[in-house]
């Protein structure tokens, strides 16, 4: 078979202008999605509306498909708004969405898995609840959550391929756009998966540093 | 339990195998439907239909084949046919250097141009050149991404947004992410005829005339050849006209 190394090296600049939008559109809908999903876990475990509310917002993100909320956010949106949607705004709007719905459920599990035992020794030392929250519940849920809050950074890096579909050039799209050029999808598509792996292994070796640094429960 | 696995197992892998044609006197053949009225889905029976669809019926039929069409991605088409997953490709294809470069094309069946569509209420656009500082919508690796491509490199175009399918890049306009679709001429009315409530409309012929082939695999010469004289002959028995007649009116 030939193998043209020379197109995965040749491809490799205007992949990586790519992995950078990807990077990019990552790191942004994950920090919206930290904050979303914080809200929405914490509210999850409250009683009343909030948590109807979260839990609603939880179900249906999670129960639909990120290409569908991509699609009906660029696509659907600006009828109803009417004004155009950029895609990059569209492309951050659905990710971070999507990614809320998924953080919410890890933020809900870690502060559960805390013993109920804290909430009560908190009480009777005279802690309010969003005090023992706060000081005593988030830290030590902090800890237990980073793991599965790597996982989603993880998998939403991966899944930010799905926003090609509204034209945006991350790594994917570049992909290709270069595989229309030159009609060589085995070198091309290995160099895109080149740099996924370089990029989830550097996230996943950056959380694993994280966790050590914030103290081993053992 | 075991017996329970082993049904299972059947039934995984005949509903898996029972997709894949086998067999010698079928003529496998990919498109990407979503070129009206070359070709595209149906709307009541969701069969493929189009000019191109007729056609390559017709090729099979003068060669003695049975012809499958499987709608995939506009961007796998070619790729598929270099990995041999089928026999050829007929799908409003443009006759360029860089595509013969890695496939053989047939004779040319089809003469065609580029348009620019735009709003409706968009000030009139007559040239490639009216689009300077403007966001284009494409089909991706099209010839009109081709064309609006060197128009950026250019500095003539703002960017180029490129979209999966045409209908996709025509949605574009319509949500004003974009300001002018690049598409060929025949597709774009075809589109407004099919879509007569969208408010778009479309310039006359912005580029050079280029023209549609059928793609086959390089190592497939003798197909090349049967495909060729199929299209002769469809030219001379007045098959052809008459296709054409039924998709684009009388010549």
């Amino acid at each position: 078979m030939d193998f043209r190394w020379d197109l995965v090296w040749s491809s490799l600049p205007t992949l990586l202008t790519g992995a950078k939008l990807t990077v990019q559109l990552t790191a942004v809908s994950v920090f919206f999605g930290i904050i979303l999903g914080t809200f929405a876990g914490i509210a999850r475990i409250t009683k009343g509306p909030l948590k109807v509310l979260s839990a609603a917002y939880i179900d249906v993100i999670r129960g639909t498909p990120l290409l569908v909320q991509t699609f009906l956010i660029f696509y659907g949106l600006p009828s109803l708004i009417r004004r155009p949607i950029p895609a990059y705004v569209a492309a951050i709007v659905a990710l971070s969405i999507n990614s809320g719905a998924y953080v919410g459920e890890i933020v809900r599990s870690g502060i559960q898995s805390i013993d109920r035992g804290q909430w009560e020794a908190a009480a009777s030392l005279g802690h309010s609840r969003s005090q023992t929250m706060g000081y005593i519940i988030l830290p030590q849920a902090f800890r237990r959550i980073l793991p599965p809050l790597g996982n989603e950074f993880i998998a939403l890096l991966k899944d930010s391929s799905l926003v090609s579909v509204i034209a945006l050039e991350e790594l994917v799209r570049k992909g290709q756009i270069i595989i229309g050029r030159t009609f060589r999808p085995f070198e091309v598509w290995l160099a895109v998966a080149l740099i996924y792996f370089v990029m989830t292994f550097t996230v996943s070796r950056f959380v694993n540093l994280l966790e050590r640094r914030v103290a081993p429960e053992s | 339990m075991k017996k329970l696995f082993v049904l299972m197992l059947t039934i995984v892998l005949s509903l898996g195998l029972s997709t894949l044609a086998f067999g010698e006197g079928v003529l496998k053949v990919a498109t990407e439907a979503g070129f009206m009225p070359f070709e595209y889905v149906g709307a009541e029976t969701g069969e493929l239909l189009g000019f191109d669809m007729d056609l390559i019926r017709a090729v099979g039929e003068v060669l003695g084949l049975d012809v499958t069409i499987d709608n995939i991605s506009w961007d796998g088409l070619i790729p598929a046919l270099l990995n041999n997953n089928y026999d050829a490709v007929i799908a409003g294809v443009t006759i360029t250097p860089e595509r013969q470069a890695s496939v053989n094309f047939s004779d040319p069946y089809f003469e065609s141009v580029l348009t620019i569509v735009t709003k409706a209420n968009a000030a009139n656009i007559t040239s490639l050149q009216d689009l300077t500082g403007q966001t284009a919508a494409v089909q991706i690796s099209t010839t009109g991404d081709f064309v609006a491509s060197d128009l950026q490199d250019e500095g003539g175009l703002k960017s180029v947004s490129r979209y999966d399918t045409v209908p996709d890049a025509m949605q574009a306009v319509i949500i004003g992410a974009a300001h002018a679709v690049i598409v060929d001429l025949p597709v774009a009315e075809a589109y407004l005829q099919a879509n007569p409530s969208v408010p778009l409309k479309a310039a006359g012929a912005v580029s050079a005339n280029e023209y549609y082939g059928i793609a086959v695999n390089k190592n497939n010469v003798e197909l090349l050849e049967q495909v060729n004289s199929a299209l002769d002959t469809l030219k001379q028995n007045g098959t052809y006209d008459a296709i054409y007649a039924k998709w684009f009116g009388l010549n």
